[in-house]
């Protein structure tokens, strides 16, 4: 006979409705045993008797599945959770879910799930957008589970269980129809990546980063990033660069912004709050570091306790607020609407640590002049603080009173672990990082990699910036998703870029004569002024004659000649593929040579006429290298170094061409001539070894170049290779214009240059 | 253009010894270029001298559709046939009075050539239309006003006209002496005027950040003079210091914000 395990026997219970319960279960799993008896006390208070059904039954089957204990120790810890938020409307739906799991390779994930669920009904607290929930974790399991032969579903989804663990975080900062936008984002682009799946979404890679960014509420520091610059170069005229620190990791609504040196931290994203818009926020936040910038200066930390340092740090704090106020008063009313009601009493000294709170009500009383007072000594301290910043009083000053304050209102509770936060976080107050200096090293030690060594790799080119992707499929843009490399064109002999504009001397001969046409010369008449600078005979004869003969004159009879102008900017784009090194045929040269040539004799002639023209090349190697290298810009003249650059072009890699065109036009945007006119010299279709699918980045290309002419960016292509007529006009309409003979490329582009501009 | 012979005399608050450099000036006649960013007081100092020194005043304000024939005359059609007239420049080197060309980089390059002539040894005007050349009065004088921030290749005097003037560098009157100046024009709180002065310096700062200038005297001015008429602190900067310079809604927001800063 077996020996009985010690699973089959039942468990004794005082309450005899846990052992009704218990068979009620009917669940033999060793582990479940432990936790039993706490969660059915807990299921027994908050839920009624047809919820306590629902709750055993399902209970039942998940333990019957044959999982093992962990759906059933998830759904008896989690599901009453969720019954209190929402009730048991969702328990069929749910349960449908968990079997489709169940029936698929995914039921590792049933665990996760059912965990996740709590917290998502504690964030949406409503059954239909809970059922929305479902219906995404659904559709996004059916996305990415696979199949091999493409019958059965074999192998699991990667990316299930890493969402159901990041999903209490991505709740907290996106609406649902933002998680589904960025599930289903995930799911479509990862597809057939498992490893970059799981990494979207467990919240590794940082495209899941970028996506949410896109997707979330509030208001990104990116977009009111220069108006705050603004507002600190005008108001504290200061130039300090601020950058975004991400919130997404951490979970809480906030993190603190932090000064170090000339850098200011705040978060990468905020939203309103107690109705001050998250703007405004922003603003308070920089305020307060800018006034603690000029007026704080640094304490040594080693001798004084923790309690003593958090002392110093709010002392000093509220000296900045109130110099900040008394300069900009209107901040005030903002400050008191962020500032957290903290009440005198609210904290127990018996059995909590308050020497926050006793702070926190300390600073609303020196802040806040309706705010009352009964504690005296607290009070004493208050008046002590405005006559000492009255009397201009620095941080050691603020040091001195704020290590009194702890002398004397220290007490025995202050060292109890539970320690009272509550109201005692200032929204726009930062780390005061930049208000201690340490003497001794402290065991941490440093990890940061030293600065000098990675400003020399990065010397070599600019830093990347980051564009968009046009996905055809989804109509919507691939935030960030493509990184462009700037770099300086290496130079070469320039001698070589003179020999070939002298092949080509007939060219220039002729070329010369439309120039001179083309040049702005003579004058133009403008008749019929009422205010010119000259009477116009012509006209002035004929209103005398109207005159005399009782007509009514005409008393437009001047004139005005003013000299006609150009107002062109061009720039010119090479597309420096590998295909640029091949041979022409039935010539010597290769493509490369030619369109060295026509660059050159463009280049010369634009010199000679006087209009602005930028030169780059790019190629690209993966989305996360697109090198983009400057050969001349704008304000250059045409000399040695700039044909140097030309003379070195070398071909490599392939041709990415929608993040070249976006991070070409950027300096053609910002110039000021009126018609601004981008060239794109290119012999292939665009492609990329990282890009399956062809049509994927003609598409981009097209988007790219729509986008431009929106802007008033006028596009021309000049195609090298005949016969591919339908995808150029695909991208360019009919922008464009094909070489059938290549040797003729400097011809035709110098005369097609001239056509565009006349 | 103006001419005026100014009797009351105008407000102006002296900066620094510019009253007394440009009384030498003139003794010697020599031709003077007043520079500065709008609305710092230019026009008012030449308007103060003109009265200090009892000269008839014949102001000009340029722009870009001024022509040559604007400064020297044209002719004009009458009932006998065409009768010409003299423009402001050449009326003012008839009589003897201060020209003063306001924003003078405003007209083209090619029209202040034709003050060349009367800015150096020769003191004299040809007005090749007429085959006339007229030799300035003895009380002639020549001021322009320059306003340097425009630094555009296109916006800047030939180096052969500014090589022909002694020049007076103006810039925003110190911050106490601006809130005095609003004191004096407008009758302000001298508290109000020593916030407005602030507000007006956040603007200056954001010169080159997306402002081309900052914000001028004059526009504090208005807007102490809109505050005398009542209106609300707020509203009344909003009007006369942020909407006019900018349409930059970056720019627009940060200054609202000073604003708000500064009266909640």
């Amino acid at each position: 006979m077996k020996p009985s395990s010690p699973t089959l026997a039942e468990p004794s219970f005082d309450d005899p409705r846990l052992l009704a319960c218990w068979r009620e279960l009917d669940c033999r799993l060793p582990a479940v045993q432990p936790i039993f008896e706490a969660c059915a006390m807990q299921a027994l208070d908050q839920l009624s008797p047809a919820q306590l059904h629902g709750f055993w039954g399902a209970g039942r089957q998940l333990g019957k599945l044959g999982r093992g204990p962990a759906p059933v120790i998830a759904w008896l810890t989690y599901w009453p959770t969720l019954v209190v938020e929402v009730g048991d409307e969702l328990l069929d739906d749910v349960m449908a879910l968990v079997h489709r799991m169940h029936k698929s390779p995914n039921s590792a994930a049933i665990a996760p799930f059912i965990e996740s669920l709590a917290t998502a009904a504690q964030r949406l607290k409503s059954v239909p957008t809970l059922r929305e929930l479902l219906h995404v974790v659904q559709k996004f399991m059916d996305d990415t589970t696979g199949s091999i032969h493409g019958h059965q579903q074999t192998m699991a989804s990667e990316g299930l269980v890493p969402f159901f663990k990041s999903l209490p975080l991505l709740l907290m900062q996106l609406s649902l129809p933002g998680l589904r936008n960025w599930v289903e984002y995930g799911a479509r682009v990862y597809r057939h990546h498992p490893q970059q799946q799981a990494a979207y979404f467990a919240f590794e890679s940082d495209d899941s980063r970028a996506v949410m960014l896109r997707e979330r509420h509030g208001t990104q520091w990116v977009d009111v990033e220069r108006t705050l610059g603004l507002g600190l170069q005008g108001m504290w005229e200061v130039n300090l660069s601020l950058s975004g620190l991400p919130t997404q990791h951490t979970g809480v609504d906030r993190v603190t912004p932090g000064l170090i040196d000339d850098a200011m931290g705040v978060p990468d994203a905020l939203d309103d709050w107690q109705g001050v818009s998250a703007l405004m926020r922003y603003r308070l936040m920089v305020a307060h570091m800018a006034m603690h910038r000029e007026v704080s200066g640094q304490c040594v930390a080693d001798n004084w306790s923790p309690a003593q340092r958090l002392a110093v740090e709010w002392f000093e704090d509220a000296r900045v607020d109130v110099l900040m106020c008394q300069r900009w008063p209107g901040l005030k009313t903002v400050m008191l609407k962020l500032m957290p009601p903290v009440q005198e009493g609210a904290c127990d000294a018996q059995i909590q640590a308050c020497q926050r709170h006793r702070l926190a009500v300390w600073n609303r009383a020196v802040l806040d002049e309706r705010f009352q007072l009964q504690d005296p000594v607290i009070s004493d301290f208050v008046s002590e603080f405005h006559v000492s910043v009255k009397r201009g009083a620095n941080t050691a000053d603020m040091a001195a009173l704020a290590l009194r304050f702890v002398a004397k209102t220290r007490v025995r509770s202050d060292a109890l672990p539970d320690v009272w936060f509550e109201g005692t976080q200032l929204d726009w107050r930062d780390d005061n990082r930049h208000l201690w200096k340490f003497i001794e090293e402290g065991d941490e030690e440093d990890t940061q990699p030293s600065r000098t060594a990675s400003q020399a790799q990065e010397l070599q080119s600019l830093p990347p910036r980051l564009y968009p992707e046009w996905d055809y499929a989804s109509q919507t843009e691939r935030p960030d998703w493509v990184k462009v490399y700037e770099f300086l064109h290496p130079s070469a002999d320039p001698k070589r870029i003179d020999a070939l504009l002298q092949r080509h001397a007939g060219l220039a001969r002729r070329l010369e004569r439309v120039l001179d046409r083309l040049r702005p010369q003579g004058r133009e008449r403008v008749r019929h002024l009422e205010n010119g600078s000259e009477l116009d005979l012509d006209v002035a004869q004929q209103a005398w004659v109207d005159w005399r003969s009782g007509h009514t004159p005409t008393d437009r009879v001047q004139q005005h000649i003013k000299p006609p102008t150009r107002d062109v900017a061009v720039q010119l784009v090479m597309d420096l593929s590998a295909s640029l090194a091949d041979r022409v045929m039935g010539s010597e040269q290769t493509v490369l040579e030619i369109s060295q040539e026509a660059v050159a004799i463009l280049g010369w002639a634009l010199d000679r006429l006087g209009d602005a023209l930028a030169i780059g090349g790019f190629h690209s190697n993966t989305r996360h290298e697109v090198r983009y290298m400057h050969v001349k810009g704008f304000e250059e003249s045409w000399g040695e170094a700039v044909k140097g650059r030309l003379a070195a072009l070398e071909p490599a890699y392939s041709t990415r061409m929608g993040a070249a065109l976006r991070h070409a036009s950027r300096t053609l945007q910002q110039r000021r001539q009126a018609k601004k006119l981008l060239l794109i010299l290119t012999d292939g279709e665009p492609a990329d070894v990282d890009v399956k699918d062809p049509e994927f980045l003609v598409q981009d290309a097209r988007k790219a170049v729509q986008d431009l002419q929106a802007k008033g960016v006028f596009v021309w292509c000049i195609h090298l290779q005949p016969g591919n007529d339908e995808q150029v006009r695909a991208i360019y309409g009919d922008h464009y214009t094909v070489v059938d003979h290549i040797q003729r490329l400097p011809e035709l582009m110098a005369s097609l240059f001239v056509r565009l501009t006349r | 253009m103006s001419v005026s012979e100014l009797t009351p005399e105008p407000h102006y608050r002296q900066q620094g010894d510019e009253v007394a450099l440009y009384e030498a000036a003139y003794a010697a006649r020599l031709p003077v270029m007043v520079k500065g960013p709008t609305g710092c007081g230019k026009s008012r100092f030449v308007e103060y001298m003109a009265w200090k020194l009892h000269k008839p005043l014949i102001t000009v304000a340029c722009n870009e559709d001024m022509t040559a024939s604007d400064l020297v005359g044209r002719y004009l059609l009458d009932a006998q046939g065409s009768r010409w007239v003299d423009g402001p420049l050449t009326q003012a080197a008839r009589m003897g009075a201060i020209c003063y060309l306001d924003e003078v980089v405003e007209a083209r390059a090619d029209t202040t050539v034709v003050i060349h002539a009367l800015t150096d040894h020769r003191r004299a005007l040809p007005i090749d239309k007429k085959a006339e050349t007229v030799q300035a009065h003895p009380d002639f004088q020549l001021v322009i006003s320059y306003n340097p921030g425009y630094q555009s290749l296109m916006k800047d005097l030939k180096p052969s006209t500014k090589q022909r003037f002694v020049a007076f560098d103006f810039d925003y009157p110190s911050a106490e002496l601006e809130a005095g100046i609003l004191v004096g024009e407008t009758g302000i709180a001298q508290g109000h005027a020593e916030q407005l002065v602030r507000l007006g310096q956040v603007a200056r700062n954001l010169k080159g950040h997306g402002l081309v200038e900052g914000v001028s005297t004059r526009l504090l001015v208005y807007a102490a003079q809109l505050m005398q008429q009542g209106v609300e602190p707020g509203a009344a900067c909003r009007m006369a210091l942020v909407r006019p310079i900018t349409d930059d809604a970056d720019i627009r927001m940060s200054l609202d914000h000073a604003i708000d800063a500064m009266w909640a």
